[in-house]
């Protein structure tokens, strides 16, 4: 019967072949006719037998069908699949529903819906269960997979009756999976655990009862078992933490997220270093953990709180000889000091303890990598864990790898807001000050920032450290001072005692004044200041010259230079002291400022113009006072400032008056019109945390903009020919801004968008210069869209540390050969830097190079900040004396990768997203540093 | 039965000359082949007259297995080819073949050249042994003869150093010599596959040891060393030139690049130049840090570390010096420590090891006065520090070694008595599955692989039934009806054995009491008394009484049994070897 069946199916597929094409090749039907359906629904309906039907869809499918009525020709092909007998119809329709599927415009959740309702899914479980008693590994495998995929918990399954007599009771997913637990093939057992992390993904509720399986799976021979147990065991770890499992061989009982984190520690000693990282990584995110069994990862001897007793006297011996094993340290002390005690009951395995020491001592460095990355997340969560484990971190500084120091450090700034180093640990940590790698250094400037020290002999020595630091690396010299500024604000009652010492003031003679160019002297005083802050009574110690070095560190230092209040010196330099509700008070400002500008609707108005170019001021201003507002202060002002120039441009008298007679105005219309793109595209990329609404209203003014330019040009210039395609362009622009903001256009109903939406019909059939009057009058009803202020809008911007521009001596090189130049900079809030970011060298010739950095340039030392140090090549031909070329960075941007296509553009019968736009944007101020090509030397 | 017997000829219950001999399956192994460092007599060397006395050794031994190139390992390997005569196969890792016959030859030197001892192995010997060497690669097996294959594990411990499974048939013991669970700055740590060995032998230097982390040592040793170079004090650090010096110099080198520092450090004797260059080159035995470095810059150039010259031990000023031996007990750094013992701003630090006896041994025991060879004595006034560096797994190590192989029965070795029997419990309350022995005295004690306990009536029998394929069907049936069906005949296999027991009844009481006495112990099994045969069954086996014709009073009892019942009768055998109880009901 099947050889038969399978035979006729070649048969239709020979018929179908044969069939020569008929029809020309595709044609677009722009009109949408409901016949389709109907037509096809009769044809089907007509067809006699398999042959003809097959023959009427063929034909079908050489046609194309509009988007709408795609989903009345699915329903017809639906309810034919479901009358038709013959296997080789039924084929041909699923293939036309994945086809029609691809329309365009058209959802296809309604056929999967529609699938899904049929018994396929619970076909496809029943048929997994059968062959999962298959011999051959691999039909196991997918068996399982396939349960894993479409099993649901709820429904319990009913196995196949006559295979297992036996077993005629209901069973479900879940059970059966755990039964190829024990499989003897270790990929099925790989692929049973699959199956049933499968199952928690997809939201199935895992029952308990697998958890002692899953333990046992743990010590599997093969690693890729005991790596999925490790997962699977987590996974029940985190959906039953508290309930209680016994101990084997005891009555005893423990958490179950106790329990499951002994086991995973256990797995820290495993033989293969796959497991051991997945082992550690898993333990960092085992939070519920009670600290008992925490401390114990720190502790590679068995300590007596982990052991039950019987009796207390035996509780009390124990307590008394904390531990049996000798530490290695002391010569002879390892004599066995305790017996065995047979009643004690281990709650965890003693492989179980130091899994963090051993982790962190593993011969592989993923493996401590993986470890030191747990004990932050764990030390995060536990204050007391976090000051136990501090030891261990700290020795991690002076692992072999630079890669895991650079780790350990940042771990530990990550923690350091529980903890407060000790001497001899800070001791250790400050040793690491003279490392050879700039990485580690600036990544401990990050770390002592944030540290809390214990006494001033700290803070003396970090100082001291530090001055030498600065001695050993003069370009560690900014780094130094900020590490220094917050070493001296967090500590000022530690510093004060110290201060004479350190302004080497004596209290009866005049000590010399030191250099006030001293980097060194810089960063005592840095220190002094900042503490000074805090700390009132500690200007009086200050000599004379202090004040005067104050009053200049102040001016040209006065992002580390704190303001001070200093009494009866003529040095009053405090300013505007920013109270504490003065974010608050300010972002009502901007609130304000925004509402104002949005009353509004043209220039005409009296006053408007300079009530716009004040509240631009005003708006600039305010960003540059504080700090946490500059980003959406400057994103408002600069959106303003794209709505001022809109309007001068539209204004009234201008467009009235004939085109030879205003040419200087329209000169300046369309600079305006320029400058407005530019600004668009600078509002959108520049900036991080819009929301979908500012994108909208951004693309919005750039179709204003666009407009405009349309306009111009339709007034300066005679023929129309040229415009054709950029009117086109125009309107197409409108419609991927109708598809790409649905959601937003409510908001738009009355804007100039939204006008041209209505009369969207209209424009796309007239003439070119019937669009472009429609235009003019739609762009000078237009007001101006008011501004929603965003929550959190942060400025992409770049600061290049290094070069400084303040070098007189040129970098000598010789002509037509290459010199590299170091480029420091740090860059804020910039998202995706290794692709967006890149460097521009600018000749005095004019001519400009862009430069794409290694992605490994970039550094993270925090969140929403990146470190660019790369090496730029200059060459240039000979040049008779030095010259400036100017570096700066720019931000790159492309408009196809901001807007998310929407699923059907990913289909390749379509072409790439039209205009994608792209271009940068300088985003650093420009550094311009001497160079000199000298000819080659014969 | 399968019997493995182990007898070890050295390091049974002590450290220092390692010498252990497996017989597994009908072939004899050596297992390392040292001498001990406590002893200048003949204890030094293994006694080999206990192979010997029953001919060449030869004849005896099948194979030679050197797990390392230290000489407690390896140091009477020339003596054992050479002298008492052995020409069959010595196996050792390659970077052993190529460090330990410098090793042996510097051994040599000191011994005769500067001990005067004659009636040592020259030379000429050292190379001739080595000429009988076969080099391992890890991982691979070697088949010794048709039926024994050896197979090498990494070990850590020093460079080269390796563990081995021996294998005959379905028996295999792993050997681990010396290993080292936790990695350090040039060596990895030692890995096993779940081979689930018949019996694991394992070294137990550090049975009640579980050190600190490796860091923490790391740290302490950095510190003692600086701050005693600070202070303008002298550093001696007495290391055995190969293994341990190598990690402790590139702790050194590194910190010294890192901080700064401009003390010179000193490495002793030129032995070292030759051994380094060995270091250099096996980089595949080496941790992932300088196998993954070495292009760049290979670890074991050393910046900061150079030759010492005798002359520099009294230049004024700081420095470090390595030298060797490592215990203290001869060469140069015995020298040294002679010199600066005097002066408390010097250090000396231990960082491994100390065989009793040594100088090492006494000065880490507190003595402060100590009588050298000419009947003089020394003040100790110089620090004495002790830092663990000794790359032995403690006894988590040996925990988890245990835990990676899954060995069903274990023996530890080279170790101290009292340490074994803490560390025994220690792994028996860990590992409830394991047969465990502990070495007794280094008196040549076997070691049998026993069943003491009585068999489970439901074990697995050799044969339940006979599964018959014809014609795509599949039949179940008794053994016996297959045997009839394919025309086959039953072959038997019968054991006997006779038992000699004292008894004063007559023969049918004797009879009777011992089926009562079988009927109480086996209550699983079915037991009959035959009265007119004169015999009692169990199961299979049968047991028939007669009296001796020369006492009445002493009855010969016959025990025969199938191959079937083999365990049930040899427990039989052995229950009634003990004779019959006194009392029964």
């Amino acid at each position: 019967m099947a050889a038969h069946l399978k035979k006729r199916v070649y048969e239709e597929y020979s018929k179908v072949i044969q069939i020569p094409p008929e029809e020309a090749p595709q044609k677009k039907l722009r009109l949408s006719k409901p016949s389709k359906s109907a037509a096809l629904h009769i044809d089907l309906c007509k067809a006699s037998g398999s042959t003809e039907a097959l023959q009427y869809l063929l034909q079908f499918a050489r046609k194309s069908v509009e988007a709408d009525s795609v989903e009345g020709v699915i329903r017809i092909l639906l309810e034919h699949y479901y009358k038709e007998t013959d296997n080789s119809v039924r084929l041909k329709i699923v293939s036309l529903l994945g086809l029609l599927s691809k329309t365009k415009g058209f959802s296809p959740d309604c056929i999967v819906d529609d699938v899904k309702n049929t018994t396929t899914t619970q076909r496809l479980i029943e048929m997994a269960c059968k062959h999962l008693a298959d011999t051959y590994f691999g039909v196991r495998n997918k068996c399982l997979e396939v349960l894993g995929h479409l099993g649901t918990v709820d429904s319990p399954l009913s196995r196949d009756g006559e295979a297992h007599p036996s077993l005629s009771g209901l069973r479900d997913v879940q059970s059966v999976i755990s039964d190829y637990f024990g499989d003897q093939e270790p990929r099925v057992r790989t692929a049973a655990i699959k199956a049933m992390l499968q199952l928690h993904e997809r939201g199935m509720k895992i029952n308990q009862i697998i958890y002692e399986q899953a333990c046992r799976l743990l010590s599997d021979d093969y690693e890729q078992v005991r790596s999925a147990a490790v997962q699977m065991v987590w996974v029940l770890s985190q959906l039953y933490p508290e309930s209680i499992v016994p101990i084997p061989s005891s009555n005893e009982e423990v958490r179950l997220v106790d329990d499951s984190f002994g086991k995973i520690s256990h797995m820290v000693n495993d033989g293969s270093w796959m497991v051991r990282v997945q082992a550690a990584k898993t333990l960092g995110s085992m939070l519920q953990v009670s600290h008992y069994f925490l401390e114990q990862t720190l502790d590679k001897k068995l300590m007596s709180d982990l052991r039950r007793k019987r009796t207390a006297h035996e509780r009390a011996k124990e307590l008394y000889a904390s531990g049996e094993f000798s530490s290695g340290r002391k010569w002879a002390d390892d004599a066995p000091k305790e017996r065995l005690d047979t009643n004690a009951v281990n709650l965890i395995a003693s492989g179980a303890c130091g899994a963090f020491v051993h982790g962190l001592e593993d011969e592989m460095y993923e493996v401590r990598i993986a470890a030191v990355e747990a004990l932050s997340l764990l030390a995060q969560s536990s204050p007391s864990f976090a000051e136990k484990c501090l030891d261990f971190l700290v020795d991690m500084f002076n692992d072999e790898i630079e890669e895991v120091r650079l780790q350990s450090i940042h771990v530990l700034r990550e923690i350091s807001t529980n903890i407060i180093l000790r001497e001899d640990q800070l001791d250790t940590v400050l040793a690491v000050l003279e490392d050879k790698s700039r990485d580690i250094r600036e990544a401990l400037h990050e770390l002592i920032c944030y540290t809390n020290v214990s006494n001033k002999e700290c803070v003396q020595l970090a100082l001291l450290e530090l001055l030498k630091n600065l001695n050993k690396y003069p370009t560690d010299r900014n780094s130094v001072w900020k590490c220094l500024k917050f070493l001296g604000s967090r500590h000022p009652t530690l510093v004060l005692p110290l201060v004479p010492e350190l302004l080497s003031t004596h209290p009866y003679f005049d000590t010399p004044e030191p250099d006030m160019d001293d980097p060194a002297y810089i960063a005592v005083l840095v220190l002094v200041f900042n503490a000074a802050q805090a700390c009132p009574t500690m200007s009086s110690l200050f000599s004379d010259h202090t004040f005067r070095h104050y009053a200049y560190l102040r001016d040209s230092l006065s992002h580390l230079v704190p303001a001070l209040r200093l009494a009866g010196r003529g040095v009053e330099l405090v300013g505007s002291a920013a109270g504490p509700g003065s974010v608050e008070s300010a972002q009502v400002f901007l609130q304000d400022s925004l509402n104002r500008t949005n009353t509004i609707h043209s220039l005409e108005a009296p006053g408007s113009q300079d009530l716009l170019d004040f509240t631009i001021r005003d708006l600039q201003r305010l960003g540059e006072l504080q700090t946490e507002l500059a980003g959406a202060a400057d994103f408002c002002a600069t959106y303003l400032r794209c709505q001022l120039l809109l309007m001068k441009a539209l204004q009234e008298k201008f467009w009235n008056m004939a085109v030879p007679l205003c040419l200087k105005q329209n000169v300046m219309a369309t600079a305006a019109a320029r400058q407005i793109l530019e600004e668009t595209y600078k509002l959108e990329f520049v900036y991080s945390g819009l929301e979908r609404r500012q994108v909208a209203t951004v693309h919005h003014v750039r179709l204003q903009a666009r407009a405009l330019q349309l306009v111009l040009t339709a007034r300066t210039r005679k023929g129309l020919e040229p415009l054709v395609s950029s009117c086109d362009k125009f309107l197409q622009e409108v419609d991927s801004f109708q598809r790409q903001f649905l959601t937003e256009l409510p908001h738009f109903q009355e804007s100039f968008v939204g006008k041209l939406l209505e009369l969207m019909p209209r424009l796309s059939s007239c003439k070119t210069v019937e669009l472009i009057k429609i235009l003019q009058s739609t762009l000078r009803q237009s007001s101006m869209l008011p501004l929603t202020l965003p929550q959190q809008l942060h400025r992409a911007t770049a600061t290049i540390i290094e070069p400084t521009g303040e070098s007189d001596n040129p970098l000598k090189f010789t002509t037509g050969l290459v010199v590299a130049l170091d480029i420091d900079a740090t860059l804020e809030h910039v998202q995706d830097p290794q692709s967006r970011v890149k460097v521009q060298v600018l000749y005095p010739d004019g001519q400009a190079h862009v430069i794409t950095p290694k992605p490994g340039d970039f550094r993270k030392p925090g969140p929403d900040r990146h470190r660019l140090i790369t090496q730029v090549y200059l060459s240039h031909s000979a040049w008779t004396d030095p010259g400036h070329v100017e570096v700066s960075l720019l931000l790159a941007y492309s408009s196809s990768t901001s807007s998310k296509p929407s699923w059907a553009d990913s289909t390749d019968s379509l072409p790439p997203p039209e205009g994608a736009i792209e271009g940068t944007i300088p985003f650093s101020k420009s550094v311009k540093v001497l160079i000199m090509p000298k000819p080659a030397r014969r | 039965m399968p019997e493995i017997k182990v007898t070890p000829l050295g390091a049974g219950q002590d450290v220092g000359r390692s010498c252990i001999l497996v017989s597994i399956g009908g072939k004899n192994i050596m297992l390392d082949c040292g001498m001990h460092m406590g002893f200048n007599d003949d204890r030094r060397f293994p006694d080999f007259s206990y192979i010997t006395q029953n001919g060449r050794l030869t004849e005896f031994l099948d194979c030679v297995i050197i797990s390392h190139f230290h000489l407690d390992h390896c140091g009477a390997l020339p003596y054992m080819s050479e002298m008492v005569g052995y020409d069959g196969p010595i196996y050792m890792t390659h970077p052993t073949k190529a460090i330990c016959p410098i090793l042996l030859e510097d051994f040599r030197k000191i011994t005769v050249d500067k001990k005067g001892e004659t009636n040592f192995f020259t030379s000429q010997m050292i190379k001739d042994c080595m000429k009988k060497v076969v080099p391992l690669n890890l991982h691979q097996t070697v088949q010794v003869d048709e039926e024994l294959e050896i197979k090498a594990y990494y070990a850590g411990h020093v460079l080269g150093a390796a563990m081995v499974q021996i294998k005959v048939g379905s028996e295999s013991v792993v050997y681990t010599g010396d290993y080292n669970m936790t990695p350090d700055r040039h060596l990895g740590a030692a890995w096993i596959d779940k081979c689930r060995p018949d019996l694991l032998i394992s070294e137990s230097t550090y049975a009640t040891t579980i050190r600190d982390s490796k860091r923490c040592r790391e740290r302490d040793f950095l510190k003692k060393v600086h701050e005693t170079v600070e202070r303008g004090g002298k550093v001696l650090i007495p290391v055995f030139a190969l293994g341990r010096a190598q990690e402790l110099c590139i702790l050194l080198e590194t910190f010294w690049e890192r901080m700064n520092l401009k003390a010179p450090i000193y490495f002793s004797t030129g032995m070292t130049e030759k051994a380094n260059h060995y270091y250099k080159l096996f980089i595949t035995w080496t941790n992932q840090k300088i196998r993954k470095t070495f292009v760049q810059r290979n670890m074991f150039e050393f910046k900061h570390i150079k030759p010492f010259d005798r002359s520099y031990a009294d230049n004024p000023g700081p420095m470090v010096v390595f030298a060797t031996p490592g215990m203290l007990h001869a060469g140069q750094s015995l020298q040294i420590f002679k010199k600066w013992a005097g002066n408390e701003k010097n250090m000396v630090i231990m960082p491994g090891y100390c065989v009793q006896g040594t100088i090492g041994h006494k000065i880490l025991n507190g003595q402060r006065k100590l009588e050298l060879e000419g009947r003089s004595t020394l003040e100790v006034k110089l620090q004495v520090e002790y830092m663990s560096f000794s790359a032995h797994a403690d006894a988590k190590g040996i925990m988890q070694l245990i835990r990676m192989a899954e060995p069903r029965n274990m023996l530890l070795v080279h170790g101290e008595a009292v340490k074994m029997e803490f560390l025994k419990g220690k792994i028996e309350q860990e590992f409830s599955n394991i047969v465990l022995t502990i070495n007794l005295k280094h008196t040549f004690l076997t070691y049998y692989l026993e069943k003491g306990t009585l068999p489970d009536p439901k074990k697995p029998r050799t044969m339940h039934g006979t599964l018959i394929m014809k014609e795509n069907s599949l039949r179940l049936v008794s053994p016996e009806q297959a045997m009839k069906e394919l025309g086959l005949s039953e072959h038997h296999l019968r054991f006997t054995c006779r038992v000699q027991l004292q008894d004063p009844h007559s023969d049918a009481d004797t009879l009777h009491r011992i089926y009562m006495h079988l009927k109480s112990v086996l209550k699983g099994y079915t037991t009959q008394h035959l009265p007119d045969s004169m015999s009692v069954m169990v199961e299979s086996i049968v047991v028939k009484v007669s009296s001796s014709t020369e006492d009445p009073n002493t009855k010969v009892l016959l025990l025969s049994w199938s191959y079937q019942d083999e365990d049930l009768g040899s427990f039989l055998s052995t229950l009634l070897k003990k004779g019959l109880p006194s009392v029964l009901c």
